[in-house]
């Protein structure tokens, strides 16, 4: 009888023990709609047709960065599975793309999809929806928005972030110079120039002239002959390729050389400093944050090995020049980071939650020292950039990497 | 007469003339079809519903530009520009003054018949592809317009307007989609209805009499310039009216939304459904959603080049779009009953 006991005893002990250790265990595994023990689906917009068709290379570098992590063994044994859709740059298409993501497929989010209007005609849905939308590829400031829209957030660092890099700049290398601001009057030119006046705060009246132009314009050559009558000695060029090597000329013709900084969107060497002239181009200032892959610098760094390998193998037909891969891979990775920090708790909740607390994280793309930081109130994961002037034939970098958050 | 001229009568004649007994479906067939639209929404998902929704919207858009082209025989590429002026209506008076939604719609109306007629005016001394240029300048100017400095503070500019989705009224227990599904059945039905009547009408066949020889039909009396700014204040209005769904459908304007591929993809509906025959409008709509989500799905990086094929297809197959299927469907069914 006691043995009987004993035993009845023992099996409620193992019970008891084995619920207490499997209980955890079992609600350790949290999934959302898209999330499976052998699988995370993703969603993703692109314009692989229309006026934007370009940056498609940004999704397909991420299609094949997800190939490298299946092949590899997925994340904690899940396979991703990365649905992009073409919405061809029309934000009602994005619209109809992203209902068919969240309602069809059953993404558990969606992720890096591209443009500023496209993605501001989804933004309410997903936050209604609640589903996260995650690395936007757009550098309007407007994703860095948590209380209104907690389920969004953006990745590179926006137009806003580098106009207070140039002016920080601009106070610490001439804080007694006068600045004439050349900018394209519209939501890339304004959100700049709310970065460069919020960037100088009570210096703001070290801007001498603000002059705006439209991109109807044929050309904008009255406008810096106006910049040089101010007497501005800094000229802050917030322009698109087209206008910024327009600029570069006129100013050259005209003879006025000030300190000349153009915006990241125009650093281009092959699509405004040649076609503008490299001789007249030595010496103009931008910042970047990532490294550029034509730069042969990089060619021992490791990595860009990782990233060059990562080319030849999974994105063979990818143009490793084309700055959208680099962008698209250091991305893709970023998404990759958070997933592997969400372990087992697949939930929607649960991604932003990572998603907003990434510590110091370097993808292989970005310049050394740039980091990736997020917090509860901090939705803008890029902030730091580095100046860069231009020298021969290239950008050479130089200087700290420098911090847009304000009080740094 | 000049070669050009020549070019331009010849133009004329591209909009053949259609009676206009064939420009609509029998009683029976367009019963079923209510039905079917009816019923439809109870089975699937809510996402199907939107495209269904927006199948309704882009249909009624073709519809419109059914009644200029098919009816009056005037080409527009510029329907884009009063989809455009009906969305930014709808969403500026939704949004900034709170007016319920249901009213934007004839207010919607009202302002693009008066902007569609106003265009009209000039637009009278043009023809065939004169005309086709002069609207497609309107559908180029409308999204730049949309970004000025001064109406910005109204139309957000590049960011924007976002347009707040209505919930199904006297708490009625459907969702928001559904509801709005329906809300856009009935608007569509009503404006299907009322141009069938008014191509039926002494209107109707004033806008065919100018089709079909515009020197006989102002032999006979019917005043041309009115006649023919009338087709465009029509066709603006009901493509505003278009306009003013999908801004509720889509729940956003920008000045993106409506550039000239829009105003395309509509000419292009037209074309597919059968030009002058209005139920072809849906079937036209359905060919500019779900023909270029096909071709997604057949090729991502070629879709554009798929899409190409599929049209020529359908232009070389079914020159008369929609219309040449059913019609062909038609004599089938006719010939099986005789055996």
């Amino acid at each position: 009888m006691t043995a009987v006991r004993f035993q009845v005893a023992a099996l409620w002990a193992a019970f008891v023990l084995c619920t207490a250790m499997g209980g955890p265990a079992l609600a350790q595994k949290k999934y959302d709609s898209g999330a499976s023990d052998t699988e995370i689906k993703i969603g993703n917009i692109m314009p692989y047709s229309g006026p934007a068709s370009a940056y498609a290379a940004i999704g397909k570098a991420e299609e094949a960065y997800f190939n490298k992590i299946n092949a590899e063994g997925g994340i904690g044994g899940r396979k991703i599975k990365f649905i992009s859709y073409d919405d061809g740059y029309s934000p009602p298409k994005t619209v109809e793309q992203a209902r068919k993501l969240v309602e069809s497929d059953g993404v558990l989010l969606i992720f890096g999809s591209l443009g500023t209007s496209t993605n501001g005609a989804i933004r309410k849905y997903m936050n209604e929806k609640k589903v996260p939308q995650l690395f936007v590829a757009s550098g309007a400031s407007k994703w860095n928005d948590p209380k209104q829209y907690p389920w969004t957030m953006g990745w590179q660092p926006s137009y806003a972030s580098e106009a207070r890099i140039y002016a920080k700049y601009v106070m610490t290398e001439k804080p007694d110079g006068k600045i004439g601001v050349l900018y394209q009057n519209d939501d890339f030119g304004k959100d700049y120039l709310k970065g460069l006046k919020d960037g100088l705060g009570p210096k703001a009246s070290m801007i001498v002239l603000e002059d705006g132009y439209d991109t109807s314009e044929p050309a904008i050559d009255e406008h810096v002959v106006k910049l040089k009558a101010s007497g501005a000695d800094i000229l802050i060029s917030i322009t698109t390729p087209k206008f910024a090597a327009q600029a570069i000329k006129k100013a050259a013709e005209i003879n006025w050389h000030p300190v000349h900084i153009i915006s990241n969107v125009s650093a281009s060497v092959g699509g405004v400093l040649e076609p503008a002239g490299l001789e007249i181009s030595q010496g103009i200032l931008s910042a970047t944050y990532s490294k550029d892959g034509s730069d042969p610098q990089w060619n021992a760094d490791d990595g860009m090995k990782k990233f060059y390998n990562f080319v030849a193998q999974y994105d063979p037909k990818a143009n490793k020049l084309d700055a959208g891969v680099a962008f698209g891979y250091a991305a893709a990775q970023t998404m990759v980071k958070v997933l592997q920090m969400c372990g087992d708790d697949l939930t929607r909740d649960n991604v932003m939650k990572q998603a907003a607390s990434l510590k110091d994280f370097e993808p292989d793309t970005l310049l050394p020292g740039i980091k990736i930081n997020t917090a509860a109130d901090n939705f803008a994961p890029i902030e730091q950039l580095q100046m860069m002037r231009f020298k021969g034939r290239k950008w050479e970098l130089f200087g700290d990497i420098i911090s847009s958050e304000i009080g740094h | 007469m000049s070669a050009a001229e020549e070019v331009v009568a010849e133009g004329h004649q591209a909009v053949e003339a259609v009676p206009k007994r064939a420009m609509t479906l029998g009683t029976g067939t367009s019963l079923v079809v209510l039905a079917a639209l009816i019923i439809m929404p109870v089975f699937v998902k809510n996402f199907i519903i939107f495209q269904m929704t927006m199948l309704l919207i882009y249909g009624l858009a073709v519809l419109a530009l059914n009644i200029l082209t098919g009816g009056s025989g005037q080409f527009s590429l510029g329907q884009s520009a009063f989809y455009a002026v009906g969305a930014y209506t709808t969403a500026v008076l939704m949004e900034h003054f709170n007016v319920n939604y249901a009213l934007t719609l004839p207010i919607a109306g009202v302002v693009c018949f008066g902007f569609g007629f106003l265009f009209g005016q000039p637009a009278l001394r043009l023809s065939g592809v004169y005309l086709a240029l002069a609207t497609f300048a309107l559908a180029t100017a409308m999204p730049q317009l949309l970004k000025l400095n001064f109406l910005e503070h109204w139309t957000g500019g590049v960011q924007g307007l976002v347009v707040t989705k209505p919930d199904a009224p006297f708490g009625l227990p459907m969702s928001q989609d559904m509801w709005l599904y329906y809300f856009s059945l009935a608007v569509v039905l009503a404006i299907y209805i009322f141009s069938v009547n008014l191509l039926r009408s002494r209107s109707g066949r004033a806008f065919m009499a100018i089709r079909d020889n515009e020197i006989a039909a102002s032999a006979m009396g019917v005043d041309v310039a009115l006649y023919k700014t009338l087709a465009f204040g029509v066709s603006a209005a009901i493509t505003g009216i278009a306009g003013s769904l999908g801004a509720i459908a889509v729940q956003f304007v920008a000045p993106d939304s409506y550039t000239i591929t829009l105003a395309i993809s509509l000419f292009l509906g037209m074309v597919v459904g059968g030009v002058g025959w209005l139920p072809g409008s849906i079937v036209g709509a359905a060919f500019i959603i779900f023909v270029p989500n096909m071709a997604e799905g057949i090729s991502k990086g070629l879709s554009g080049a798929v899409f190409g094929v599929l049209l020529f297809l359908v232009i070389y197959l079914v020159p008369h779009g929609a219309r040449q299927i059913a019609i062909l469907g038609q004599q089938l069914v006719g010939r099986l009953r005789k055996n």
